[in-house]
């Protein structure tokens, strides 16, 4: 499979044709190439897939198939390698990276029609497209991170677009320094990784392995940190709310679908090594997992900017994916991997994969109220349903999605996921059963106050609002599509599973039921408080509870702690005492040496008076000195 | 014949003449007088040491005659220095050329 | 005569074309003839190097020659070169070369100034070529006098100051350096300054006793290490570099504070194993100082050569951390991050004096909104920016992963702890470049002047891009370079590991 080598060329040689030239070509030409060349990538990530999954299985598993592995930099015993792996998961991730980014980039062709820096953009979204390509088919831990800290970067310079506008500088820093202050742990944690067991590579069977086994649970806690940080989990999260200071493509590329499962994915790799090694070290995932799904989830039910709900959303998502692989356990029968005890790992990337789909979809959609309202905050919208019937019926689906309602794809991967929790322990898979609750109701919310709810009709008389052009609602309908039929009509337990052995997935019809009646339920509860002009009851809410409100409103004031680390403890306790030490204490020493000299060379300097007969006085003397010395 | 003894005297009498004029003189060319006469007492030294010790070997004499040439290099030096020193300062008092060791 | 010889030979003919040179034209004509000869020069050695290697020339230095030049004292003129030095040599033809066209406007005395300027390249590129410890250090002090003059007479600011302090700083390592020189002279022997036959106790060379190099290891790896940044002699380096002319800094930082990290390697660890094993752990808590010590201060400063200095300091720290680990991957590593730190603060310098010299002013906080008036520079600005910060694709991320590797190689857990809380200065890193590029290029120009300004001339580009060309070069394709310093860290790190069989307090 040579040719998936230009999976990864062709957006690079975009990014640089875009990046060196681009200020040369017109809006559209730029645009044309972008997507062109991702449209190859797209159909060469299908055929790829394609080729893959029709391949025999060999001992009922895909054989790894590795077309490309070259040292890239020698580092004496170790060695970082550049290559190409394909393994379900990563060719999964292709295929979900292609599409999305695919829709992205036709989306943008309305979105971003006639923005300043429009080649710039395009460039930009082809270096991401590259960068996330690479992680995901990455034969090592080491090319893995170089990837990794690609996509930070191609995210920093996208969140950073508008960069006249303060916000969204602060927000690209912001995002960047948080996600490297997580990279940090994920490079410790390869360090680790490296010595103990000889090697980065992802060929588990090396023999490294067994001697370095006691040190893996803490390299893998320290790779999950790193997970954690672009995955935004908490205590890390705080960058991507703020990232949605990005234009709305970009945040349903890279900050709902592909980038921000990339910790997800990074277990999911790691998988073998978690379950093997490192099992005890799992419910750090699964707690971690469970306390962000229920803070994103509270939060978002806060919040009144339309993207920063779906960002919210999209933090509680990613915390399912997180808790789903931590609930998975040992085989009981000798096998480290069994695929009934491991479910959670295929419900995993189930959800990655639906959820990229629609999530996307949302963010998209989102995209087009943005567009036709020219606001974020939800006291802009309400009642657009009759503005911008595409939108509404394409948001609704997607919404119906993630709440878990069958047949869309969400209620088939989220209720794998809740299937496992229960496996796991009965708390977690009835807490999560509960965060599902909250997602329908927060969902529902969103989408009343988008479509339905108070009218700002002040505003709409003034710019009525006006349906998103064909460009924009093409994407929309296609990933709806998705949505609509890939929970029902593919079975992704047989591409993809712990174990890599094909796995049918079968509904567990009690969990199956009382999640659906529990989304419905919450579902309705919204519909009442939010569906009607007037909102009675969420104003009584509001008023019975005003602190915590305004905590949730206020994200629980993380961002402030962050604040207060950062400048009142970094800043002022660490950088500037060092930067005073520096100039009065260290560099004073040196000038004092200097001072202390010429304090000396004055002192001295009187017997240099210039007076020759002084010289000669004292040369005399001198000699008398030495005649009596030598005399007596 | 004269003993060696009188003629140190003189030579130890014209050094320190010497000695004392450097050492207080005012005038810059008083200053050279008294070098002159300091390295004239040597010459007489190393000539009457040379005619006294040892009779044989003449090193005594060539190393007085290379003395007085070079003081007399010396001299025309010094003398050229003094009068551009005087062009300068109108003066050539010790005390008022000090300023040239900054 | 020696083909290495060129590289004095073609400065010293520069420097007779500048003097016989005519007009502005004349000099410029001179300065880039001779920059360019040495550039090709010194890319012809590296093919030819690597070609010779391949062809099976193993010595440890290939192209030798020596001339007897003192005697009594033993001192020759010894040329030859190894992985690591070809790898430098390059390095300086580019800085040189790049050096020229970023100081093609400047306005009084050009002459005298590429004179000066000439002359420091050509104590860079004597030093390098150098296997005699006393050529290697008369080169060394022809390196350093130059920049008194180049940083006083064209420099800004505070420049008799900065002049002054980094010249006397530099001159008080020298003092250490020369007595460590001759102890190491005397130490073996007193028969021979040939780096070596010391090493390999040939040429009537004996080894130094221990106790006698327990003494000359310190007063060398100082002398060379205020060169190279070494926490607590480091402070000349703002100063100094915040008040030199843009082309002097780059070479200064490019090049020359490398002349402390090579000499540290090739003189002090590779002539005195045993006493670099055995102190080498309170030198390794220094460096690990300036790492991290130096990000933390570029935090808070408010002028753009300050934030770069204080940032070098932090990356030649890092050289010198890992040529501590005293392992062949780290070592690697720290050639490489000499490479890789010398273009991109090079390019960093180049780009500041193009910014400094159309605003008049450094202080960030007085600059913002660069972006729209300057793309070209604002653009290459943040390059510059994510190479520092160890952006994968440029020079920087496989100098500091090769280093982070290497030194987490070590068997030790002292050494492997160090290596963690070095890493924290890439977090650290970020905040300072971020903070960097998000107040003075983006947002939007709040001051009326500015916006009247012009994006770079040809010269300035083609520096800039030169530049960026060999910071993206390296970063893409470390092989080979990897690889051709690989061939000259090893027999050094063969030689310490020889002597590595005794008591360090922590192995």
């Amino acid at each position: 499979m040579e040719y998936t080598l230009y999976i990864l060329l062709l957006p690079f040689l975009s990014f640089l044709v875009l990046g060196l030239a681009g200020m040369k070509f017109s809006h559209k030409t730029a645009g044309i190439v972008g997507t062109l060349s991702l449209a190859a990538v797209t159909v060469l990530s299908y055929v790829t897939a394609f080729e893959y999954f029709t391949a025999d299985r060999v001992n009922g598993v895909f054989a790894t198939v590795v077309p490309y592995n070259i040292t890239w930099l020698p580092l004496g015993s170790l060695h970082f390698d550049m290559g190409i792996m394909l393994d379900p998961i990563s060719v999964m991730m292709l295929i979900v990276i292609s599409t999305v980014s695919l829709m992205v980039h036709i989306y943008s062709f309305g979105y971003m029609h006639g923005e300043r820096g429009f080649q710039r953009y395009y460039a930009y979204l082809s270096l991401f497209t590259m960068s996330m390509l690479g992680l995901v088919v990455a034969t090592n831990i080491f090319q893995m991170y170089l990837f990794w800290e690609l996509v930070g970067v191609s995210s920093y310079l996208l969140i950073g677009f508008y960069y006249t506008t303060a916000p969204a500088i602060a927000a690209s820093k912001k995002a960047f320094i948080v996600t490297r202050f997580a990279d940090m742990f994920f490079l410790v944690g390869i360090l680790i990784y490296g010595y103990y067991c000889k090697s980065f590579g992802f060929d588990f069977n090396a023999e490294g392995f067994a001697q370095g086994a006691f040190m893996l649970p803490t390299a893998l806690v320290l790779m999950f940190i790193g997970g954690a940080g672009k995955s935004a989990m908490f205590p890390l999260h705080i960058w991507l709310p703020d990232a949605m200071e990005g234009p709305t493509p970009v945040s349903a590329l890279i900050h709902a679908a592909t980038m921000v499962v990339a910790g997800v994915y990074q277990i999911a790799r790691l998988f073998p090594l978690w379950i093997q090694y490192a099992p005890e070290a799992m419910s750090i995932v699964v707690w971690v997992g469970v306390f962000t799904a229920f803070y994103a989830a509270a939060v978002a039910c806060a919040q009144s900017d339309i993207k920063r709900v779906l960002a919210f959303s999209t933090i509680s998502q990613i915390a399912f994916m997180m808790v789903a692989l931590g609930v998975c356990l040992p085989g009981h029968h000798g096998e480290v991997i069994d695929n009934h005890a491991s479910l959670g790992y295929m419900a995993s990337m189930f959800h990655l994969f639906t959820h990229a789909m629609f999530k996307a979809c949302l963010f998209l959609g989102a995209g087009c109220i943005i567009h036709a309202v020219h606001s974020n905050e939800m006291s802009a919208m309400g009642g657009l349903r009759k503005y911008m019937p595409v939108t509404h019926i394409t948001f609704l689906c997607s919404c119906l999605a993630i709440s878990g309602i069958p047949p869309f794809s969400g209620f088939f991967s989220k209720d794998e996921i809740i299937t496992a929790c229960f496996a796991y322990s009965p708390v977690v898979g009835w807490i999560m059963t509960g965060i599902a609750a909250m997602t329908a109701f927060y969902m529902f919310r969103l989408y009343y106050g988008i479509f339905w709810g108070t009218e700002n009709k002040e505003l709409h008389a003034h710019h009525t609002p006006h349906e998103a052009p064909l460009t924009m609602t093409l994407p929309l309908i296609f990933l709806t599509l998705v949505t609509l039929t890939c929970g029902w009509a593919v079975n992704f337990g047989s591409f993809v599973s712990a174990s890599g052995e094909d796995y049918p997935i079968h509904l567990d019809t009690q969990i199956a039921v009382t999640s659906t009646v529990i989304a419905i339920c919450s579902i309705a509860l919204a519909t009442y408080i939010f569906k009607g002009e007037r909102q009675p009851v969420a104003e009584k809410m509001k008023a019975a509870a005003p602190s915590l409100h305004r905590w949730a409103y206020k994200r629980f004031y993380m961002d402030e702690v962050y604040q207060f680390v950062t400048h009142r403890i970094i800043f002022k306790r660490i950088s500037t005492p060092i930067a005073w030490f520096d100039r009065h204490i260290i560099d004073g020493f040196f000038d004092f040496l200097a001072w202390g000299t010429h304090r000396l060379s004055l002192a001295v300097r009187g017997l240099q008076n210039g007076s020759v007969q002084t010289y000669a006085y004292i040369f005399l003397l001198g000699v008398l000195a030495l005649l009596l010395i030598l005399t007596f | 014949m004269i003993h060696l003894e009188y003629i140190l005297v003189i030579s130890a009498v014209m050094m320190f003449a010497g000695v004392f004029g450097f050492l207080t003189r005012r005038s810059t060319l008083g200053v050279l007088l008294s070098i002159e006469l300091m390295l004239n007492s040597t010459d007489i030294n190393f000539a009457v040491f040379n005619k006294m010790l040892y009779p044989a070997g003449h090193e005594g004499y060539f190393f007085a005659l290379f003395s007085i040439a070079i003081s007399a290099a010396e001299s025309a030096i010094a003398i050229a220095i003094m009068i551009n020193i005087y062009r300068h300062l109108k003066n050539i008092s010790v005390r008022d050329i000090e300023k040239m060791k900054w | 005569m020696n083909f290495l010889s060129l590289f004095v030979f073609i400065p010293l003919v520069m420097l007779l074309g500048l003097w016989l040179a005519r007009g502005i034209k004349g000099v410029r004509a001179v300065m880039v003839a001779g920059s360019t000869a040495l550039l090709a020069l010194s890319v012809w050695l590296t093919y030819t190097f690597l070609c010779d290697r391949a062809a099976g020339a193993d010595a440890e230095m290939l192209y030798t020659a020596s001339f007897s030049w003192f005697e009594p004292l033993h001192i020759e003129y010894s040329v030859g070169v190894d992985g690591i030095s070809v790898a430098m040599l390059l390095l300086s033809a580019i800085i040189v070369f790049t050096g020229t066209f970023a100081s093609w406007q400047l306005k009084p005395l050009t002459k005298e100034y590429f004179l000066w300027f000439t002359l420091l390249s050509l104590g860079v590129f004597g030093f390098f070529i150098s296997v005699d410890m006393f050529a290697m250090f008369m080169f060394y002090e022809v390196a350093l006098i130059p920049m008194y003059l180049l940083i006083g007479v064209w420099g800004s600011g505070r420049k008799e100051y900065a002049a002054m302090k980094l010249t006397l700083m530099l001159m008080g390592g020298s003092a250490f350096l020369m007595c460590g020189i001759f102890g190491i002279f005397y130490g073996a022997g007193g028969a021979t300054m040939n780096i070596l036959d010391i090493a390999h106790h040939t040429g009537g060379a004996h080894p130094i006793a221990v106790e006698q190099q327990m003494l000359w290891f310190p007063l060398t790896f100082i002398g060379f290490g205020v060169l190279g940044a070494l926490f607590p002699f480091h402070t000349w380096s703002p100063d100094g570099h915040a008040s030199a002319p843009t082309a002097v800094s780059m070479l200064h930082a490019g090049v020359l504070m490398k002349l402390g990290g090579y000499g540290c390697f090739r003189i002090a660890m590779f002539l005195m194993p045993q006493a670099a094993n055995e102190l080498g752990w309170i030198f390794l808590i220094l460096t690990g100082i300036s790492v991290v010590y130096g990000a933390f201060s570029a935090c808070v400063q408010t002028d753009l050569k300050y934030i770069n200095a204080y940032s070098s300091v932090s990356h030649c720290g890092l050289v010198l951390f890992a040529i501590l680990m005293m392992n062949t991957t780290a070592c690697t590593g720290a050639v490489l991050q000499m490479l890789s730190h010398g273009l991109m603060t090079a390019l960093f310098f180049a780009l500041i004096g193009m910014i400094y010299g159309r605003t008049h002013t450094r202080d960030i906080r007085e600059l913002s909104g660069l972006m729209r008036i300057m793309p070209f520079l604002a653009v290459c600005y943040v390059i510059a920016g994510l190479a520092n910060l160890g952006l994968p694709g440029l020079s920087g991320f496989i100098a500091e992963m090769t280093i982070f590797v290497g030194s987490f190689q070590n068997a030790d857990t002292f050494h492997r702890v160090l290596t963690i809380a070095a890493c924290t200065s890439i977090v650290i890193t970020a905040v300072y470049i971020l903070r960097l590029v998000g107040k003075i290029l983006y947002g939007t120009c709040q001051n009326e002047h500015h916006k009247q300004l012009t994006d770079a001339t040809w010269d300035e580009r083609f520096a800039v891009i030169c530049l960026i060309a060999a910071v993206a070069g390296l970063g893409m394709a470390p092989l080979w370079v990897s690889h051709l310093i690989e061939g000259g860290v090893a027999p050094i790190i063969e030689s310490i590991g020889h002597a590595a069989s005794n008591s360090n307090p922590f192995m």
